[in-house]
């Protein structure tokens, strides 16, 4: 707070360098502008430096040891098989094909990890803030419990939990007789898309286009007259119907490719490794305590007068928390939130642990130890991360602002 | 900034006061190491059987008695000697930058690792090779009845490729899953997250040791690679080469000549009728033993303190453990394994 | 009391005695109805609740105490005493877990460290200590004093660095790499705000590298490649290593933490201590640090309990963490197998000193909410 008194004077800015007698070298020190652009060559000087050292002392430790520096490597053919393949892989692949696919499954597992983690994240804060006791505790164990475990714990404890527990493929456990439950992972049916499918898919579309449509209408409506349209009902009859009705007109274009026993495992379906559910769930776990807190403290932070405003106005207890509780904490929560996504993608690096193949499985993992090169794959890695949190921190930087457009 | 944050991480932890053992990569390891006044080996972090601590803290293995040797040859004391825990990853970065003085780390011994890492295998200690455990009541009787199988490995290793390569080449598919651990892939196969686990013969056997009924598991006899394990030091200083191989080689001699750590003392004592006896004790003299720089009791110290190779072996692997092995190839070459030191001459 | 006395009116007005609560709105049955059961919803929630309470804890009961055997020689022998857990391999291993390989004879010397923190941390956590001022001089002489005991000399036997390992290891882990990184942290987070262009960029860069990849991406590098940007032959220990990455690590989100408390400073307090013609060090030192970093303890107290938990990462390169020593325990042929005991004793290690870091850092934010702010 700065305060201005009438009729003094406010220096504006800082007094320049001292009027000197007469200009000596000496007294470029005490001017702010030179001083700081000398620093700052002196910095760029000393970081150029250290580098160029590193640089100098790679090269000849490379030379005692014979090693050369480059990404050829890249080129090589693998030679080994990996488990989750969301391309086609096979050991005959290169290198850089490994990675990709190890890459694939980083972002896969990150991807599910931070959907099942905010979920569960805002469940638990909202339970957390419950007026019934047991659950509000409950929550809080759940919190504590979470937050004060490390995650590499965490990853090995439910891994050895899943496995532990379902049954073996054999005794799979099944719902409905086409998804089967086993500790060699989730079998659930694959859709296989026939011809004239993509009528549906365009139905789809043109639902979803229609669905936002009316979306519009139904604020535009209250907006203009407080009337309250059913547009929840009709956007849902919209993406359901649809596509139902084209699906039925164009004749049956969807089969299901429902998974089998054969031999060892099941075989058809898409397969979820049990690598993949215990990871994600581990990592969501965790994670979740963390958002939980970040969803309490952003929902304690709006006005006690907004909720018994909207109390007041008869608002059920649901539409309270939706329209007008969350849009205001959501403020608070998703900053934090950033930083949670951005960890959670960080520590599903520790997948090796339990054996989930991704990128530091495959580059910084069987390729780093087949093939020497300690220096490129890491490099590699540590830029694809890098390349991820900054992508992570943009999309999340852009939906803040977006958010904060909310504020009046 | 960085070079700030460089002096000052630095200049810190040398503050903090840990030893900054800054020492450079020298011809003579074995000064060295006299310098130094004992040993520094490179194990595993954990391998039944081959490097353990037991209740006391203390690490016991086969792979730790091939240190504790050549610390009695150096310094007449098996215990003067300190052990690094190495991973797959760091184990030969340590070895090439003098972080130990040699690795005894159940380490195969592969072209490209002695001529392109160059590293020198001094000796094979154990004769491994990657084979395939089930449960019994799987029915399988062999490896080429897997197709569709999955297969909990044991990574950081060759045994991927191993693997790769031979349900490649006999047209079969399977799943592998890749576990860093011995602990958590004996959890995946025990649980049966896998229907078969693979890992080197041994890492079998110990793993099937320690499962509640040994019997409901059978070790297929199919065995996919060579896995000759050994000792291995550094390119460029022969004579701590020597020392090593020849450390090993005095226990595998003892072995065959029937010296052990009871009657050791007594027939170094004393004039044999086996001349090369009399010669591996120093009742007679070996040739060439100072250009090693070893004492004229070096052998019988090793002999005493360790053991010869096959009480070592009974001792870590053998019938009475719980892991049970046979000797096997790991037998003598007299009894038709191969196990075969050179002459003592 | 300024009831309005209709209710009876032999008292005189403010006089009547107060009348017991409506029955059903006090006591156990006032407390129940309003936390259990105010609705049909919360009802069954409440019972949702019992049931998976009853269901977890009779089960972990079970296998925690009931069934668990505690004396042992191997987990042969567990087996068949019964089918819980088998604390036997803790309770035989305890002195591992706890202090990796140190010598018995020596192990004095880590608990006189691990005692000595106390009184060190006591004035830097609680500002009402008595003769805090005097104790802030060992504080600061404690990190020097720490590691000469752990790791000897001038006079002390030395202890090499492999012997450390066990919880032990990963309080050096945790000490070490907060105040190591505590002074790069406060340089890093000023240079962030610093006018000067190339110190701002070039510690943007590095909090956001650092922040933005995989600690362990970072822990692969001092085991295997560190040594590849030093001079050729340079070689120094695997910990130090390990300790300049982790306080490297710290340091990028310290650096955070108190570019929180920097900002979160009134501009007020920028503003009088230009107007009074103080240098940028003088300003710094004396006027904004002091009460940023007062206000980003909380947040400090948080990076270091996630220091704390990743230093679990260290197996995975071969240092004997308490993660580390399991895994070689349970490479004893003995005590093959036993994984869950050895995970759930490191993880109940582990909840408890978080827990009571966490309560810590809660308290001190709720002192600083109501406090001098």
């Amino acid at each position: 707070m700065s305060y201005r008194l009438p009729g003094v004077v406010q220096p504006t800015d800082r007094p320049g360098p001292p009027p000197g007698p007469a200009f000596s070298l000496g007294s470029l020190w005490y001017d702010e502008a030179v001083r700081g652009v000398a620093i700052q060559i002196l910095v760029l000087l000393g970081v150029f430096a250290t580098v160029a050292w590193m640089i100098a002392n790679v090269v000849a430790n490379f030379a005692i040891l014979d090693k050369t520096f480059g990404f050829e490597f890249l080129w090589l053919p693998a030679n080994y098989d990996i488990n989750q393949t969301l391309i086609e892989y096979t050991n005959r692949d290169t290198h850089l094909r490994a990675a990709a696919v190890g890459l694939i499954n980083t972002g896969l597992v990150a991807f599910l990890g931070i959907i099942v983690a905010t979920v569960l994240g805002f469940l638990v804060g909202i339970f957390r803030l419950s007026e019934n006791w047991l659950v509000s505790r409950l929550a809080y164990c759940y919190v504590e419990f979470t937050r004060n475990t490390p995650v590499l714990l965490l990853i090995l404890l439910w891994h050895g939990i899943f496995i532990n527990t379902l049954p073996h493929p054999r005794q799979a456990m099944t719902i409905g007789g086409a998804t089967f439950l086993t500790n060699r992972g989730f079998y659930v049916p694959k859709p296989v898309f026939e011809s004239g499918f993509e009528w549906v898919t365009l139905a789809l579309a043109a639902a979803i286009v229609g669905a936002i449509l009316v979306h519009r209408h139904v604020r535009r409506v209250r907006e203009a007259t407080g009337r309250q349209l059913p547009g929840g009902w009709i956007s849902a009859a919209l993406i359901v119907g649809l596509p139902g009705l084209t699906y039925a007109a164009v004749g049956a274009s969807l089969s299901f490719d429902v998974p089998e026993l054969q031999g060892f495992n099941f075989e058809g379906g898409l397969y979820l490794t049990p690598e993949l559910v215990a990871l994600t769930w581990a990592l969501a776990f965790y994670t979740s305590g963390f958002i939980a807190e970040n969803v309490r403290a952003g929902i304690l932070a709006v006005d006690k007068g907004q909720i018994e405003a909207s109390q007041a106005l008869g608002l059920p207890r649901r539409r309270v928390l939706r329209l007008v509780i969350l849009p205001q904490s959501l403020r608070v929560i998703v900053p934090p939130l950033t930083s949670q996504y951005l960890d959670l993608t960080k520590n599903s690096s520790l997948a090796i642990a339990i054996g989930y193949v991704d990128l530091v499985g495959t580059l910084g993992g069987i390729t780093l130890n087949q093939t020497g090169r300690e220096i490129e794959c890491m490099m590699l890695v540590m830029l694809v991360y890098l390349a991820i949190s900054l992508g992570i921190s943009m999309f999340m930087n852009w939906y803040n602002r977006r958010v904060r457009l909310v504020e009046r | 900034m960085r070079i700030l944050s460089r002096a000052l991480s630095g200049g810190l932890a040398a503050a903090v006061g840990l030893a900054m053992a800054v020492s450079m990569a020298s011809a003579g390891t074995l000064d060295d190491v006299r310098q130094r006044g004992h040993l520094i080996c490179g194990i595993n972090t954990g391998l039944v059987g081959f490097a353990a601590p037991d209740d006391k803290g203390v690490w016991k293995g086969f792979d730790v008695d091939v240190c504790r040797a050549v610390a009695a040859a150096v310094f007449g004391d098996a215990n003067k000697l300190r052990y690094k825990n190495l991973t797959g990853k760091t184990r030969f970065t340590a070895l090439r930058s003098a972080e130990i003085d040699m690795l005894s780390r159940n380490t195969t011994w592969t072209f490209s690792r002695d001529v392109d890492l160059q590293l020198t295998f001094v000796g094979i200690n154990y004769y491994d090779g990657q084979g395939f455990m089930a449960p019994k009541k799987l029915g399988v009787k062999s490896a080429g009845e897997l197709a569709g199988a999955s297969v909990c490995i044991q990574t950081g290793t060759t045994t991927e490729l191993n693997l790769a390569d031979f349900f490649r080449a006999n047209n079969m598919k399977y799943e592998p899953v890749p576990i860093e651990t011995n602990a958590e892939a004996r959890t995946n196969y025990l649980a049966g997250r896998c229907d078969v686990y693979t890992t080197d013969r041994s890492g079998l056997a110990a793993t099937r040791a320690a499962t509640d009924n040994p019997d409901d598991h059978v070790v297929l006899p199919e065995i996919i690679s060579k896995e000759p394990l050994g000792p291995l030091v550094r390119h460029g200083d022969d004579q701590w080469a020597d020392i090593v191989r020849w450390s090993l080689n005095a226990m595998i001699a003892a072995e065959e000549m029937g010296v052990t750590s009871k009657n050791v003392k007594e027939m170094a004592s004393k004039e044999n009728k086996n001349k090369e006896v009399n010669r591996l004790l120093g009742v007679e003299e070996l040739q060439g033993r100072e250009r090693l720089g070893l004492s004229k009791d070096w052998a019988v110290n090793i002999i005493a303190q360790v053991g010869n190779y096959g009480e070592v072996f009974e001792k870590h692997l053998g019938k009475k453990t719980p892991i049970g092995l046979d000797r096997g190839l790991n037998a003598q070459w007299t009894d038709g394994g191969l196990i075969y030191a050179p002459p003592f001459r | 009391m300024s009831l309005p006395a209709t209710a009876s009116p032999t008292y005189p007005p403010g006089q009547h005695p107060d009348l017991p609560p409506p029955p059903g709105s006090a006591g156990v049955v006032g407390w129940l109805r309003a936390n259990l059961f105010s609705s049909v919803f919360n009802t069954a929630l409440t019972f949702v609740s019992v049931w998976l309470i009853y269901e977890f804890v009779t089960a972990a009961i079970d296998w925690f105490v009931l069934e668990a055997v505690w004396e042992a020689g191997s987990r042969v022998d567990c087996r068949k005493q019964g089918d819980g857990a088998c604390w036997a391999v803790i309770a035989t291993r305890v002195d591992q877990f706890v202090y990796g390989f140190y010598p018995a004879d020596q192990r004095w010397r880590p608990v006189l460290t691990f005692v000595l923190l106390f009184p060190a941390l006591a004035p830097v956590l609680f500002d009402r200590t008595p003769y805090r001022s005097q104790l802030l001089w060992f504080s600061l002489a404690y990190p020097a004093l720490g590691a000469w005991l752990i790791h000897g000399g001038l006079g002390l036997p030395v202890v090499d660095t492999d012997a450390y390992g066990g919880f032990l290891l990963t309080m050096i882990l945790g000490v070490t790499g907060i105040v190591a990184s505590l002074p790069l942290g406060i340089l890093l987070a000023l240079g962030r705000q610093s006018q000067l262009l190339v110190v701002r960029v070039l510690c943007v860069t590095f909090i956001e590298v650092v922040r933005g990849v995989p600690l362990i991406t970072l822990l692969f590098i001092a085991s295997t490649m560190l040594n590849y940007f030093l001079p050729p032959g340079t070689n120094f220990d695997l910990l130090i290593r390990v300790l300049i990455m982790v306080t490297l690590f710290a340091a990028a989100y310290l650096a955070e933490a108190v570019r929180g408390g920097l900002q979160a400073i009134s501009r007020g307090q920028y503003e009088a201590a230009d107007s009074l013609g103080l240098s940028y060090w003088k300003k710094t030192w004396l006027i904004t640090l002091p009460q940023a970093l007062k206000i980003a303890i909380p947040g400090m107290v948080n990076v270091f309990i996630g220091l704390y938990k990743d230093s679990t990462l260290v197996v995975i390169i071969g240092l004997l963490d308490p993660l580390g020593v399991a895994r070689a325990v349970l490479a004893d042929a003995k005590w093959n197998g036993l994984s869950n005991e050895t995970y759930l004793f490191i993880a109940l290690f582990f909840f408890m000193s978080c827990f009571a870091m966490s309560r810590y850092s809660l308290w001190l934010e709720g002192r600083l909410s109501v406090g001098d702010r």
